[in-house]
């Protein structure tokens, strides 16, 4: 094995299409676990935490530009009122120690459909941008970045440059079910996005099928009742038979496995009850920033 | 491959490092720094808690060569001249330790607390000890170690 540390975005670029072998670590909270356990033997690491500009977040054309390997410490720490969605999933990330590790980048990276940021990064239409040295820089939604179980739209030769994520114009909520408060694997997570500027809602399904993904049918419904009923213009309370309708719709939108974490039947449940609850705690927010 | 870092204040060097190898392996195999506890690795335990560059990691989620020029600090490196840094002092006042195994990484997550937040209420100190488990005290007198530390902080 290879132990392979560009100190510029350049040489990383380089190496990975020299390398299409290496495997790419930041963090380490994935990798390194595969690492100890002898579950992966990749033909180089290819270390990308001394490329200083992925550690780097700034605004961009209305958007922020989040380096990839900008950890969850961070983004708790400087983005939290910025991207409230994403920080909330990063508050629920493991422990203080991979927090400080941790990185959106990794997450992409190992492509699990456990990862928390994903269902934040669902609701809020994220964009992951993609370069390679051969093709230069593309930008995938994050939407269709997610392939299959822990697959993902990188070709060999790329890396995760970084995330673009618009400031929301209203209210984010993130839950996420596990046995514990801290050091957990989600048994299931949703992300919920209002999106008051376009009248839209944006959803995410973390752990609950074979890669995160929208509730889409959902989303639209709520959005359509939304403006059917006028309570955009008026900011009345959302009816609690709607808050649950789109529960169930959330939960239609799933389709998770029975595995050690928990079943497909609790995944389902809980799905409802958060897409419930998050609605309507993105709601009323909403309704007393008027 | 040979990597260069400093630990506790000290360059050190370590040669046939593997490539794929852990922060925490080298230290304790090849720096003969036994202080920082291999138990889970996989980042679930804390026990392998060190300082890197001043930030609590858990150092067998850290690639040895990811540790190249960084400054490292493990439990080895909280004493000082005139004796145990406070938080350990407080974790032997109080009888923190039981087994011991946990007791490493438990004081590096609390000496990075007490820096960060010398008076912290009590689900600031859970909140900070999450990610350090310790499966002999129930967690009580570290608790109880935690405060004094503060109080002994407070009033020094």
């Amino acid at each position: 094995m290879d132990f392979l540390a560009p100190s510029t975005w350049a040489e990383a670029l380089a190496a990975k299409a020299e390398r299409p072998d290496a495997l790419p670590v930041a963090g380490g909270t994935d990798v390194m676990v595969e690492m100890n356990f002898d579950h992966r033997r990749p033909g180089a690491l290819l270390d990308l935490t001394r490329v200083t500009p992925l550690g780097e977040w700034a605004f961009d054309d209305g958007r922020v530009r989040l380096g990839a390997g900008v950890t969850y410490a961070r983004i708790i720490a400087e983005l939290g009122s910025t991207l409230p969605g994403l920080a909330m999933a990063a508050r629920t990330v493991g422990s203080p120690q991979i927090r400080n590790r941790g990185t959106v980048g990794g997450n992409l990276g190992a492509a699990s459909p456990a990862g928390d940021s994903h269902p934040a990064l669902l609701a809020a239409d994220a964009v992951v941008e993609i370069e390679s040295a051969a093709r230069g820089v593309r930008h995938v939604p994050v939407a269709d970045f997610y392939t299959g179980v822990k697959r993902n739209a990188l070709e060999q030769d790329e890396l995760i440059a970084a995330v673009l994520i618009a400031p929301p114009a209203g209210p984010q909520q993130f839950c996420k079910i596990g046995t514990r408060n801290a050091m957990v694997i989600a048994v299931s997570a949703f992300g919920f996005a209002l999106h008051p500027d376009r009248r839209t809602v944006g959803t995410g399904i973390g752990s609950a099928a074979p890669t995160p993904r929208r509730a889409t049918d959902a989303a639209a419904f709520l959005a359509g009742e939304l403006e059917a009923a006028g309570l955009w213009e008026s900011r009345a309370a959302l009816p609690e038979g709607l808050a649950a309708e789109f529960g169930r719709k959330v939960r239609d939108a799933a389709a998770p496995i029975d595995d050690v974490r928990g079943t497909a039947a609790y995944r389902l449940h809980t799905l409802s009850v958060m897409a419930r609850r998050a609605a309507t705690w993105a709601w009323d927010e909403h309704r007393r920033a008027a | 491959m040979r990597i260069e870092l400093t630990v506790n204040g000290e360059h050190h060097e370590a040669d046939d490092v593997w490539e794929g190898e852990s922060l925490l392996y080298a230290l304790r195999e090849r720096l003969g720094l036994p202080g920082s506890k291999n138990a889970c690795e996989q980042g679930e335990c804390g026990s392998c808690t060190v300082y890197m560059d001043g930030v609590p990691v858990c150092s067998c989620l850290v690639a040895a060569g990811q540790a190249q020029g960084r400054d490292v600090t493990t439990v080895e490196g909280l004493a000082g001249d005139d004796g145990l840094d406070p938080v350990q002092q407080a974790f032997v006042d109080c009888g923190a330790v039981q087994c011991g195994f946990c007791t490493p990484g438990f004081l590096v997550s609390t000496h990075d607390l007490l820096a960060r937040n010398p008076s912290p209420s009590d689900p600031e100190i859970r909140e900070a000890l999450a990610g350090n488990l310790c499966r002999c005290t129930g967690y009580e007198k570290i608790l109880d170690a935690v405060r004094a530390a503060a109080s002994a902080g407070a009033q020094a």
